[in-house]
């Protein structure tokens, strides 16, 4: 059965939630039940930004993911705020290269990526975001590789698909 | 026989509700002449507000609208956007536009929305018996206001004309009086103008008539059409406060 | 699946509404609806119908009393104390019974309260809001799909009876996106708007958009019509969801709304521990199912719980459709708190005395 309840935490501007969106139309395009919830709030820019996505064979319950298969965290408060979210034996995704503390669990897996200098080799520190992603999909497996490309090249903007394409693929070897 | 003097066909044919020397009727009057005169009955839509004209709607023989209090520019903008071939008129006391439908008539004029506003000012609340209008003057006695009118509590009133003037969706605005026969001809003129506005499409356009109260001034129609003459008018003066068409700002 | 998009709940409402043969929309900015308002700036133009931005949820409803009088299918929509702002001209429109759509994705309440999902207007959207004894019908869509279908449905329903439809979603709804598809609708046959007020167009009589009747006997006769009408809604338009309900059932959940599928979720969990549950979800809040009762009150052990993202307003509702026959219990969060599954299914196993 594949379900995947994820989810991905930062700063506003890291591109939290594209990166939440792109996997929910990768899953959509594998006839997979799906939501995308992002947090809303009065800050605009530069606060703390995160959403809930879903993707199962089953209908979606609650939108709002609260015990996460996968958290993937982007800096230092979010990992102070999720790390406990993440279910026993589930996945923490992390970027190394903002967070500056280790995880306190013990019974989950991580994964910890410098995703900021992998996206800096690749082009851009803005698609470390996709680096992170890369990682996740690779490791959950909950859609193809070649599903979240076609999200990308459908939904996203077509002068970045190269790059987020190599920045996947960079991340994907952390999944391995 | 020749007929001088019929009822226009866009009022109809039934008795108003205004009180004895109320100059509602004469303004309603020269609503429907100029309905008819520009030959737009078929088009038109009006809008009844909240106060003593609460019950326009039976007496215009247009397709007739009764809107919230102080609501009509907003009733009258969902109107003429809906059906934007149609020629849309509010019909408005002061309590209604001045006080509480102030947002709705600034912003109506502000979009320059294709609607025309008569703003019948007589400068106390008719319907509700006689109280504080906001364009009450200073020191007039009224229900609320028995020791006349304190600026330093109550305020100022508003110059309703003067205000929508500077506002650039605010095409033609003018002042007029049905205290005189030569006033009402020129009030009807005014209003005429209003409407060929609209239905050039150039923007907002309001005529603000001065009107008189007996019932409520507790002075007989003789004395109040001297005490507008004597009081509101050296308030509210008389005139054309901005004509977009010509360039004319006053 | 081909067909399906992923949208979020706000700007599908706006296309929903596009389907639907909206021809105006009049709103204002107020999270967490904005986007709606946004969506239809973007799409209106383009398909050649109208979009303002009015200066305040009360000009927008007024100005929906406009375009409704005249005869267009139109739409207003707004958040929680948005909506409050509305509930004077809610109540005009409905007493003119004028068929419009009103959309309320709700926030946490009283006052300008917060930003996060809450449920907290049921009474207002249930038992008035506004003056006077009129009734607006309530959808309460649990998806952004049944959204998108509601949406389309709320304005057949508003033209069928000349009376204004709410959908209403929690703030989650309006803010996820889901997948949805944009199914082919069967033309309803509707009656045509005589009533209208858009120009006499060489019709002989004037039409008056009014709600003003000064003599008591013709307002009473005009409430008794209203209400007529009323119980007309409520013979054919209730709608419900009934899940997991077949079996005898140690509780039944009754709850609407985003929050439903949370409690779908506590069920499953439950289960796993041979605690059955049920769930009612009302899909009209008004009409509310209170037949979806009669079918269930036979075999619930420990009867209803009412679970909401408010402080026990359907609850009363609950408890007229059980009307003493069954204990009815309750359990809520609010001020944007939404509860989880393991929160629920642990409360009902404190009513049903399960294992802990």
């Amino acid at each position: 059965m594949a379900n995947q309840e994820i989810i991905f935490a930062g700063f506003g501007g890291q591109g939290i939630l594209s990166m939440g969106k792109f996997l929910a139309y990768a899953g959509l395009e594998e006839n997979l039940n799906v939501s995308w919830f992002p947090s809303y709030g009065p800050e605009m820019r530069g606060g703390t930004s995160n959403c809930s996505v879903i993707l199962s064979d089953e209908p979606v319950g609650s939108p709002l993911v609260v015990d996460a298969t996968t958290v993937v965290v982007m800096n230092r408060p979010s990992l102070d705020k999720f790390e406990s979210h993440v279910v026993k034996g589930g996945l923490l995704i992390i970027d190394s290269d903002l967070v500056n503390r280790e995880p306190e669990r013990t019974d989950i897996e991580i994964i910890k990526i410098p995703a900021q200098k992998i996206a800096e080799e690749v082009g851009s520190k803005k698609i470390a975001n996709m680096v992170l992603l890369g990682a996740l999909v690779e490791k959950t497996k909950i859609v193809k590789m070649e599903s979240l490309l076609k999200a990308l090249k459908e939904h996203g903007k077509e002068q970045f698909y190269e790059l987020n394409k190599r920045a996947l693929e960079r991340g994907a070897e952390f999944g391995r | 026989m020749t007929v001088v003097f019929d009822r226009p066909k866009a009022l109809l044919d039934v008795p108003t509700h205004y009180c004895p020397g109320c100059t509602h009727g004469v303004i309603h009057r020269l609503v429907a002449e100029v309905i008819d005169e520009l030959g737009i009955l078929d088009k038109t839509i009006g809008v009844a507000p909240v106060g003593c004209s609460v019950l326009a709607y039976d007496y215009f023989a247009c397709d007739m609208y009764e809107a919230a209090h102080g609501r009509a520019p907003a009733v009258a903008t969902g109107i003429k956007r809906a059906v934007p071939d149609s020629v849309v008129f509010t019909y408005q006391g002061d309590g209604d536009l001045a006080a509480i439908g102030t947002a709705e008539i600034v912003h109506a004029a502000a979009r320059g929305e294709k609607i025309t506003t008569i703003f019948v000012n007589n400068a106390i609340y008719g319907m509700t018996g006689g109280q504080m209008a906001p364009t009450t003057l200073p020191g007039q006695v009224t229900e609320t206001s028995p020791y006349g009118r304190d600026v330093k509590t109550a305020g100022y009133p508003i110059r309703v004309s003067e205000m929508i003037s500077t506002l650039d969706g605010a095409v033609y605005v003018e002042r007029v009086s049905v205290d005189s026969v030569p006033n009402i001809i020129k009030a009807k003129k005014a209003i005429k103008k209003a409407f060929e506005i609209q239905l050039q499409g150039l923007g907002f356009s309001l005529v603000e008539v001065l009107s008189i109260c007996p019932t409520n001034w507790g002075l007989s129609p003789n004395e109040s059409v001297k005490w507008l003459r004597d009081n509101m008018i050296p308030y509210y003066p008389l005139g054309v406060k901005k004509d977009a068409t010509t360039g004319e700002v006053k | 699946m081909a067909d399906k998009v992923l949208m979020k709940g706000n700007e599908a409402i706006g296309e929903a509404a596009i389907h639907a043969g909206c021809q105006c929309f009049f709103g204002y900015p107020i999270t967490p609806q904005t986007e709606v308002a946004a969506y239809m700036s973007r799409r209106m133009p383009k398909v050649g119908r109208v979009f303002l931005q009015a200066e305040s949820e009360v000009a927008a409803i007024n100005m929906v009393y406009g375009a409704a009088g005249a005869g267009v299918r139109v739409m207003t929509s707004s958040s929680s104390p948005g909506i409050s702002l509305k509930a004077e001209g809610i109540s005009y429109i409905a007493g003119a019974e004028l068929p419009c759509v009103i959309i309320n994705i709700v926030r946490g309440g009283p006052g300008l309260g917060g930003i996060q999902p809450a449920q907290s207007d049921y009474f207002q959207a249930t038992k008035g809001g506004g003056h006077g004894d009129y009734r607006l019908v309530v959808f309460a869509p649990a998806s952004v799909q049944e959204m998108v279908d509601l949406v389309q449905d709320a304005f057949d329903v508003a033209d069928k009876y000349r009376n204004p439809v709410m959908v209403m979603g929690d703030g989650m709804l309006g803010q996820m996106m889901e997948p949805v598809e944009f199914k082919e609708r069967p033309k309803k046959e509707l009656p045509e708007k005589t009533w209208a007020a858009n120009g006499l167009k060489g019709r002989e009589k004037h039409n008056i958009i009014n709600s003003l009747f000064l003599k008591p006997e013709e307002l009473e006769a005009h409430n008794n019509k209203l209400q007529e009408k009323y119980r007309e809604i409520e013979k054919n338009e209730v709608r419900y969801e009934l899940y997991n309900c077949d079996e005898e059932m140690d509780l039944v959940i009754v709850s609407y709304g985003t929050l439903s599928r949370i409690c779908k979720n506590a069920i499953k969990m439950l289960k796993k521990e041979g605690i059955n549950v049920g769930l009612i979800r009302p899909i009209t809040l008004w009409p509310y199912p209170v037949e979806a009762f009669d079918k269930v009150i036979d075999k619930t052990k420990n009867g209803f719980i009412s679970v909401e993202m408010s402080c026990g307003q359907m609850l009363e509702d609950v408890q007229l459709a059980v009307n003493g026959r069954k204990p009815v219990h309750f359990y809520g969060r609010s001020g944007g708190m939404v509860p989880t599954p393991a929160e629920i299914a642990n409360k009902i196993k404190g009513i049903v005395g399960g294992a802990k």
